[in-house]
């Protein structure tokens, strides 16, 4: 959990702005606000699930890489790299040539002497997006899209954005997050996205087993039980119970886990009456949350994944354009009047 | 020597609306979009004088520049709000200073990607003349002026335009 896997100023440029996304760990508060801010602009205010195509970065390739099975993540940002009007490339990585026992970094060059202008990586090794972003070409960009159980940023960039626009400002909010803490690179991102967001409580709840050693250092409280953990709690995160990172017995059964720390009507009715309720995908029913729950009035899972689109587009955006700035500004020639 | 020239704005915003009632695609069920930020402020000034039935429409080009490229994206970037469809709707698109013609090209695209309008009438309340780069002119302007002139336009309470520089007083209106 205390793994340094990223130098801070890796995917920061000279000017202190976003060059790559591979983590939250290191970034300051208006990093994320212009985020925010700028996802905010894709979205048509009559009209929140309406998500306008705009022009930005045509001609530019964004290559998809995903080694690790996905469907919103890598839907939503295909999505958002459409919207931004991109040429898009996905990669089947299974079956390419990593098969035929070419390296890593020997894809990459080959994908970068393709034109690619960004990478989207997502990978079950922790630190590979960033061992991406070492190695590529000076104006190529990576996106970290989940790496093993290290960080998830664009994940907990787009649950920022859906508090803050459904709640308000994060400054005000107790948080709870529920679950799986230990393998969850999400609820990692989250921790240090709601930390730089400066939330009035972090939470977690969950079974000693699945909570990290040493939880202070990452400034939550911890509970091992819903009900004084949901108590008068504005926002619940549920993470899904990721089976196909656990070795060895962590649980019991998933009944038992259900009927532990699974988000019922009854539970949820310890956080306050207009709480949220998150759940960043795919949604096991039955395990960690109830249909009730997913389904009913105080459940903004399906808007996560909507905002995730505009968040995509932002954060691309700003990658796109912070390079912009950056070689205008290493150019001598700053007599160009603004245009239009 | 530096010279500064204070407009009358609430005359000019008269004379303007006055042009746009005459103009023979005005009705009042007309749409008016100001293209941010001078731009929303004279449309807002227009919408008021001129007594229209649909809210006002603002665009925000940020993501339609053809700089983006060489400048990055404005960090002020806002959505732009076309609170009704364009579909066959008649269009008074409002721009506080036509120069160079660009914004316009943007805001033209950016309404082609909301549909297809009827028409769109192009208003400008200044025709900054000498500088345009592409074959854009204002179907309706209050004043024209020369590119040597500078304008600094602030608002939007209170809204005031001022000359700044140069020997010469502002010229001449539009016929």
């Amino acid at each position: 959990m205390s793994a340094r896997l990223t130098p801070p100023n890796l995917q920061l440029n000279e000017q202190g702005k976003l060059k790559h996304f591979l983590t939250l760990e290191g970034l300051k508060q208006h990093h994320l606000v212009e985020i925010l801010d700028t996802a905010e602009s894709f979205i048509n205010p009559h009209n929140p699930n309406d998500i306008k195509k705009v022009p930005l970065l045509r001609g530019k390739t964004i290559m998809n890489l995903f080694f690790e099975p996905s469907t919103r993540t890598r839907t939503t940002f295909e999505i958002a790299e459409k919207r931004l009007s991109a040429d898009v490339v996905n990669l089947n990585i299974s079956a390419s040539a990593t098969k035929k026992g070419e390296s890593l970094l020997d894809t990459m060059w080959n994908l970068e002497a393709m034109q690619a202008d960004m990478f989207v990586i997502r990978h079950a090794e922790s630190g590979a997006a960033h061992f991406f972003a070492q190695h590529v070409a000076p104006h190529v960009h990576v996106l970290n899209a989940g790496d093993g159980q290290h960080a998830h940023p664009t994940q907990a960039m787009l649950d920022m954005f859906t508090i803050r626009k459904l709640k308000g400002d994060i400054y005000d909010l107790k948080v709870a997050i529920v679950g799986d803490i230990l393998h969850s690179r999400v609820a990692r991102s989250q921790i240090q996205a709601l930390s730089l967001m400066e939330a009035r409580e972090i939470r977690v709840i969950g079974p000693k087993t699945l909570i990290p050693p040493f939880p202070e250092s990452l400034g939550v409280h911890v509970y091992h039980d819903m009900e004084t953990g949901l108590d008068d709690v504005d926002v619940i995160i549920m993470l899904r119970l990721q089976n196909e990172r656990m070795q060895g017995a962590l649980l019991p059964s998933e009944r038992e886990y259900f009927n532990l720390y699974g988000l019922t009507e009854k539970r949820l009715a310890y956080a306050k009456p207009d709480a949220i309720v998150m759940h960043p995908g795919p949604i096991n029913r039955g395990v960690e949350i109830d249909s009730a729950v997913a389904d009913g009035p105080q459940s903004v899972i399906l808007q996560q994944v909507t905002f995730g689109i505009a968040v995509r587009m932002a954060v691309m955006s700003i990658i796109m354009s912070n390079a912009a700035q950056l070689a205008q500004s290493q150019t001598t020639d700053d007599t160009e009047e603004r245009p239009a | 020597m530096t010279q500064t020239f204070n407009f009358d704005i609430n005359q000019l915003l008269d004379e303007l609306a006055e042009k746009i009632r005459r103009h023979p695609r005005f009705n009042h069920q007309i749409k008016l979009i100001g293209i941010r930020t001078g731009g929303e402020w004279i449309a807002q000034g227009l919408h008021q004088r001129l007594g229209l039935e649909n809210p006002l429409g603002v665009l925000d080009i940020s993501f339609y520049r053809d700089d983006f490229s060489k400048i990055g994206l404005n960090p002020a970037v806002q959505p732009s709000s076309i609170p009704w469809s364009v579909d066959d709707e008649s269009i008074f698109l409002v721009d506080d200073v036509l120069y160079t013609g660009r914004t316009t090209r943007a805001a033209m695209n950016e309404i082609f990607d909301y549909g297809r309008p009827a028409a769109i009438t192009l208003v400008a309340l200044v025709d900054r003349k000498g500088a345009r780069e592409l074959p854009i002119q204002p179907d309706i302007c209050a004043l024209q002026m020369q590119c040597h002139q500078t304008l600094k336009l602030t608002g939007p309470e209170p809204l005031t335009m001022t000359l700044l520089e140069d020997d010469s007083i502002p010229m001449a209106e539009t016929p």
